[in-house]
């Protein structure tokens, strides 16, 4: 029974991976990650720079090996069936990897074929993915010649000529202006619909937001926090108060107060902005009726609902405080 | 549009191995790309032009009557010289593409991609026939221009420019190794030269060995080279294959023997 419901688990996770380790000489960029996308799913990864998301991608693509752990795609191992999970996986690296002395057809007919297309249905699939993502008044045009962000765009469609059912996007929006970012959201959608899985990282927690069914913030090759949008949002707390005092000299002031309200600290975040966690909304009215009576205005005060970049900056911050005793 | 539905990946047919039909169709492909990657850069053609073109009239006209009497008597020592020093000048430039390419974004696309592991290696090698091809037509229009006839024939001509294609497809292999563990792709190209000017200009290419020194003519009658050179001068004279022939075609053989298996190591650990 419990057997039978572990082999329907596996089943369904397009990536599985267990305690992955990557070194590089004596750093540790990956230390011990778990990570499980259930198939149609799509995955956001997030992190400072630097914290290990791009070596994670290079090891569930199959471009450098872990030192530790295992990783199964679609439930074949990364290592002993490696032509298999390249037959199953597109990946847009960080970095272009299209050849730039060519034109985009060719580089999209080159690549179809290499995917074992025949010449008419890689000039198909070509067409297509230009359409797509609206290449074709440059297809005879040399990549040399396209901007940062025609790169970007090509780059995408070639990674999806095979229609793999599992698609690694590193960071796929950085650089685009915001017309192609949302196309690119669209498409993304569209082709989780269609039955893909993606695994994506961005430096943009909007868009992970909006887009990603579930999210792992990592740092120093670490996982800090894994759960979907609200579930981290809600780890950090509630929502915050956040208001500005018109007259500057009064901040202090205004800030003990609400504090001894609260009961909680109170951060200054810019000359005459303060923000306060606030677990209890109804103490709202205590608070302004205390600053009323002694004499402090208010230009604005809001409250605030967690974001993705607060999560961000509250759990990396942390992590930086916590590394250096740890090692 | 993204019209029909993915395939899941359960319902696809996978394997785990790479045959000799797909490496094969790899390789074709990618030599395909090389191929077009010619034809928009066709720069890569000049120097392979070029350097012929003023090799034979600086050559011809400085030494021709100083060594042979006249220009015309000098042609069947010089051609042969300068076709040699012609492709030996290019059996870096497989290697400096191959590191390129390395180098490049597009190396890890090819390693997430199901290809056989050998063929983005193997058609550049591939590709770098047609620039030979060009360069022994371009040599030999040049000296037929200046009125060289060689005694042998058009047959003999057909022979000695698959003779040096194979040569120099033999020695492209040391410096793809070379492209594989030096730093950047400029490396190559200037190890290239650095080996094999020396190389060719201490050779018979350009004068009778008679004329040099003992010890010069010592270096210059073990240099593989002087070989070639003797073989294909015979080729185009009398249209036959000597000892020469022989010698250069065991050593092109001991070049593959080595370096193929080099290359491929070093090539794989990257
Ligand atoms: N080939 C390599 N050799 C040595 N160190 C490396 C190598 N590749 C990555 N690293 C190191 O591993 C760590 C993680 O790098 P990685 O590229 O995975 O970060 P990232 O999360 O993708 O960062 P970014 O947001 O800047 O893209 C970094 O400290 C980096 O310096
Ligand atoms: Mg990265």
């Amino acid at each position: 029974m419990n057997k039978e419901e572990n082999s329907k688990e596996n089943e369904s996770l397009a990536i599985e991976a267990h305690g992955m380790v990557k070194k590089f000489g004596n750093y540790m960029a990956v230390n011990g990650v778990d990570l499980k996308v259930p198939v149609g799913s799509i995955y956001g990864l997030v992190g400072p720079n630097g914290a290990g998301k791009t070596t994670i991608i290079n090891m569930l693509a199959t471009l450098t090996q872990a030192n530790d752990g295992t990783i199964k795609i679609f439930n074949y191992d990364v290592k002993k069936e490696n032509n298999i999970v390249r037959q199953l996986i597109g990946l847009t690296g960080q970095f272009a990897s299209i050849d730039e002395n060519l034109s985009a057809i060719e580089n999209l007919m080159i690549f179809g074929k290499l995917h074992g297309l025949s010449g008419g249905e890689a000039k198909k699939r070509a067409y297509e993915l230009l359409e797509e993502f609206n290449l074709t008044e440059h297809k005879k045009k040399s990549v040399e010649k396209f901007s940062g962000g025609m790169r970007r765009r090509l780059d995408l469609a070639v990674s999806l000529i095979s229609e793999p059912p599992l698609i690694f996007l590193d960071e796929p929006t950085t650089g685009l202006d915001p017309r192609t970012r949302a196309q690119l959201w669209k498409t993304i959608r569209k082709l989780v619909e269609k039955g893909s899985t993606i695994l994506l990282t961005t430096q943009y927690l909007d868009e992970a937001d909006q887009l990603a069914d579930r999210i792992m913030l990592i740092d120093h090759g670490q996982v800090v926090i894994d759960g979907t949008p609200d579930q981290l949002k809600d780890s950090i707390g509630a929502e915050s108060l956040q208001f500005t005092v018109r007259n500057i000299e009064k901040v202090n002031e205004a800030m003990k107060i609400v504090e001894k309200i609260l009961g909680v600290e109170v951060q200054q975040v810019e000359d005459s902005n303060v923000t306060a966690p606030m677990t209890q909304i109804d103490k709202l009215v205590d608070i302004l009726n205390e600053l009323n009576k002694a004499n402090i205005h208010l230009s604005d005060v809001h409250i605030q609902k967690p974001t993705l970049d607060d999560v961000f900056m509250t759990l990396t911050a942390e992590s930086i405080k916590n590394v250096p005793g740890e090692k | 549009m993204i019209p029909k539905n993915i395939i899941p990946a359960n319902k696809r047919e996978l394997k785990n191995y790479i045959g000799i039909g797909t490496t094969i169709k790899n390789t074709l492909t990618l030599t395909h790309r090389a191929l077009l990657k010619m034809i928009h850069n066709p720069e890569v053609f000049f120097d392979m032009t070029l350097m012929p073109i003023t090799f034979t009239l600086l050559f011809a006209f400085i030494f021709g009557g100083a060594i042979s009497g006249n220009i015309t008597n000098y042609l069947p020592t010089l051609i042969p010289g300068v076709l040699i020093m012609t492709f030996v000048t290019s059996c870096g430039s497989a290697g400096a593409q191959v590191r390129e390419d390395a180098d490049k974004g597009i190396m890890n696309r090819f390693k997430s991609m199901p290809i056989a592991r050998i063929a983005p290696l193997a058609s550049i090698l591939i590709a770098d026939f047609v620039k030979y091809a060009v360069a022994g037509i371009i040599v030999f229009v040049i000296g037929f221009l200046l009125g060289y006839q060689p005694d042998a024939g058009i047959i003999a001509v057909g022979v000695t420019i698959l003779f040096l294609m194979f040569i120099t497809w033999c020695l492209s292999w040391v410096f793809a190794w070379v492209g594989m563990i030096v730093k950047s792709a400029s490396t190559v190209t200037s190890v290239s030269t650095m080996m094999m000017m020396p190389l060719s200009f201490l050779s018979n290419a350009l004068v009778p060995v008679e004329t040099m020194p003992w010890w010069l003519q010592w270096f210059v009658n073990i240099n593989p080279l002087s070989h070639v050179i003797t073989a294909i001068r015979l080729m185009l004279t009398n249209g036959t294959v000597g000892l020469d022939f022989l010698v250069s075609l065991g050593c092109c053989f001991l070049i593959l023997i080595i370096f193929i298996p080099l290359t491929l190591h070093a090539y794989k650990k990257k």
